[in-house]
């Protein structure tokens, strides 16, 4: 399906109808009103961030005398869990990938028995409740002494992630012309140095876009670090949120600011990354 | 992206290549190499989500508590946790909640999602800017939002009451009264989807060949006309995509009403997933918790084999 989504021209010829200019202006202040009302809480969160004291009827529609109490007070408490998070999602990406890139391209490219299999159980996966995994793994990370360990949440974060990396490369993977692994394979390299020599770098793109999604999806995990952990001791900022929103809130900078703080590393990786998505999503299509 | 999973099912994988012809040890060699590329992930998987949910149906004969966690011992009790469920007045109370969440959600975020993709098609200045800010809020975690939410609907001076107020008025209880907190819930819930659905249901308008509209319009079918006879047939597919996709995933939400109602006031959030989290996590009833997140499961599930059918019949198209 992404092939013919993919594929259309980006500059479909709609029914013609002669437009005035004033008519298209006038889509464009509908398309911002939409836009506004989509975007406002957006715009809100980072409102709020900038005003003192911002609760009990002081907040304003702008923050005209702006101030950076809220990001003192918010790096003050969060900046462990800030941390935490980058440790933990950053260690989700890395399990996943050595996990997921093999198996995507074993998928892609070698037709043993039970790989279709495999892949509908891959698939089965997405529809799985994480709070089954929640239930089960609390017990089973209670008899490693895994509960409150960064490893626990590496692990049970992979779990959640490296399903979808596979379907994800593996759709890129499907693409490589045989021909480029068999000359490898004729030079007497072995399929894991082909692996390692050839299909890795051409795969660039989707092993990002696959390392990216990986880290947002962890990055934003919240159920599996509620129930797996009980203590302070490892805490990532989506908890540190949670915590904040659980009591009865009387001032909303720091929530705010820390939000922000929360959703920063999704705006950078999207703006740094951009041209590997681009070229990896894309990727299952181009044949 | 979840329609690049659709491709990764459907499509057939390449034949797989010769390998080395040669003594068949070599052949044996090559096979379990290429085995040792998938057995690593089989066995992730088989842990965390086979076992899992093995697990799963064990504890839901069980009398699991903390107590087990000390003593070790975990009682059958035959069916005792789904009796229990289902015998409590709570059961039907998640179960409409749910159903009332997840249709809303899936109703609402699907017929706004595709009126924003038909009204984005039109290019217009700035349509193209305007569009890609509408992912904007995918940026903010979930529990990020859920914040943002809370504020923005609480009671006292949050945005939304300020906003009413312009106009006179009174302050609602958008969270705190257990009549409106479902609907406040689901609002949020439609807003954090439309992105979503506004542009699986954007790129599949894009793949329309636009000569059937040229030769739609010779036969007169334009506007309304065309979109039902032109449009909808053609973007059918991903419509069905975009549904099952979206169900399956709201079944499963629990972040944003944690967030915003923990599932209160007075369980009117509470929904099956949410009363999961509580038997288990706060209860600790694991036993208990197991036997809803199996109704969970099952209802899914089902959901899952119509995705699966309807992605199979898709690809087939």
């Amino acid at each position: 399906m992404t092939t013919t989504v993919q594929a259309a021209p980006s500059h479909v010829a709609l029914p013609r109808r002669h437009r005035s200019h004033a008519g298209s202006l006038g889509m464009t202040a509908l398309g911002v009103l939409f836009l506004a009302v989509m975007i406002f809480p957006v715009y809100w969160m980072v409102n709020t961030s900038l005003q003192a004291n911002a609760g009990a009827a002081t907040a304003t529609w702008f923050p005209f005398q702006p101030t950076f109490e809220g990001y003192i007070a918010a790096f003050q408490q969060q900046i462990q869990n800030f941390l935490s998070s980058m440790v933990i999602s950053l260690g989700t990406v890395v399990v996943t990938l050595l996990f997921a890139t093999p198996a995507a391209y074993g998928l892609a490219r070698f037709r043993m028995r039970g790989t279709r299999a495999f892949l509908l159980v891959l698939l089965v996966t997405q529809m799985i409740p994480t709070i089954v995994i929640a239930n089960a793994l609390y017990t089973l990370f209670n008899d490693v002494n895994l509960l409150n360990t960064y490893w626990g949440l590496i692990l049970a974060d992979s779990a959640a992630q490296i399903p979808f990396s596979i379907l994800l490369m593996r759709a890129f993977m499907e693409s490589i012309p045989p021909s480029l692994v068999e000359a490898a394979l004729v030079d007497r390299a072995n399929n894991f140095r082909a692996f390692i020599s050839i299909v890795i770098p051409i795969s660039r793109n989707a092993i990002v876009t696959a390392a990216l999604f990986t880290f947002l999806g962890a990055w934003g995990d919240f159920l599996i670090a509620l129930t797996l952990t009980s203590t302070t001791a490892v805490r990532p900022i989506t908890l540190g949120i949670y915590n904040y929103i659980g009591s009865n809130v009387t001032d909303w900078a720091p929530v705010m600011a820390t939000a922000v703080l929360a959703s920063l590393p999704a705006a950078v990786l999207l703006v740094v990354a951009q041209k590997y998505i681009a070229a990896g999503a894309l990727g299952g299509a181009v044949k | 992206m979840s329609v690049s999973v659709e491709t990764a099912v459907g499509k057939r994988a390449p034949a797989a290549i010769a390998g080395h012809p040669g003594r068949p040890r070599a052949r044996v060699v090559t096979s379990v190499s290429r085995w040792l590329f998938i057995a690593p992930a089989v066995l992730y998987v088989a842990v965390f989500f086979g076992y899992p949910v093995v697990k799963n149906i064990v504890m839901s004969f069980q009398d699991y508590t903390t107590r087990t966690f000390f003593t070790g011992e975990a009682p059958w009790v035959g069916v005792a946790n789904y009796a229990a469920t289902f015998r409590s007045s709570l059961f039907a109370t998640t179960v409409v909640n749910t159903a009332l969440f997840t249709v809303g959600s899936i109703v609402a975020q699907f017929v706004i999602g595709l009126g924003l993709a038909l009204f984005f098609r039109r290019h217009f200045p700035l349509s193209g800017f305007l569009r890609g800010l509408l992912l904007l809020p995918w940026l903010l975690p979930l529990i990020a939002s859920s914040a943002v939410w809370k504020w923005i609907l609480d009671q006292d001076s949050g945005a939304l009451n300020q906003f009413l107020g312009l106009f006179g008025a009174p302050p609602v209880p958008w969270l705190v009264s257990p009549n409106l907190a479902l609907i406040a819930v689901i609002g949020v819930n439609i807003w954090l989807g439309i992105p979503f659905n506004t542009t699986i249901l954007y790129s599949g308008l894009q793949s329309v060949p636009p000569e059937l509209y040229e030769a739609a319009s010779l036969d007169g079918a334009v506007g309304v006309r065309a979109f039902r006879y032109i449009t909808w047939p053609s973007i059918r597919s991903v419509v069905s995509v975009v549904i099952v996709l979206g169900v399956v995933y709201t079944l499963k939400v629990v972040d944003i009403i944690l967030g915003l109602t923990g599932g209160g006031p007075a369980n009117s959030t509470q929904t099956l997933a949410t009363n999961a989290y509580h038997q288990s996590f706060v209860n600790f009833q694991f036993g208990e918790g197991a036997a809803v997140s199996n109704v969970l499961i099952v209802v899914s599930f089902v959901f899952a084999i119509v995705y699966i059918s309807l992605s199979r019949k898709a690809v087939d198209e």
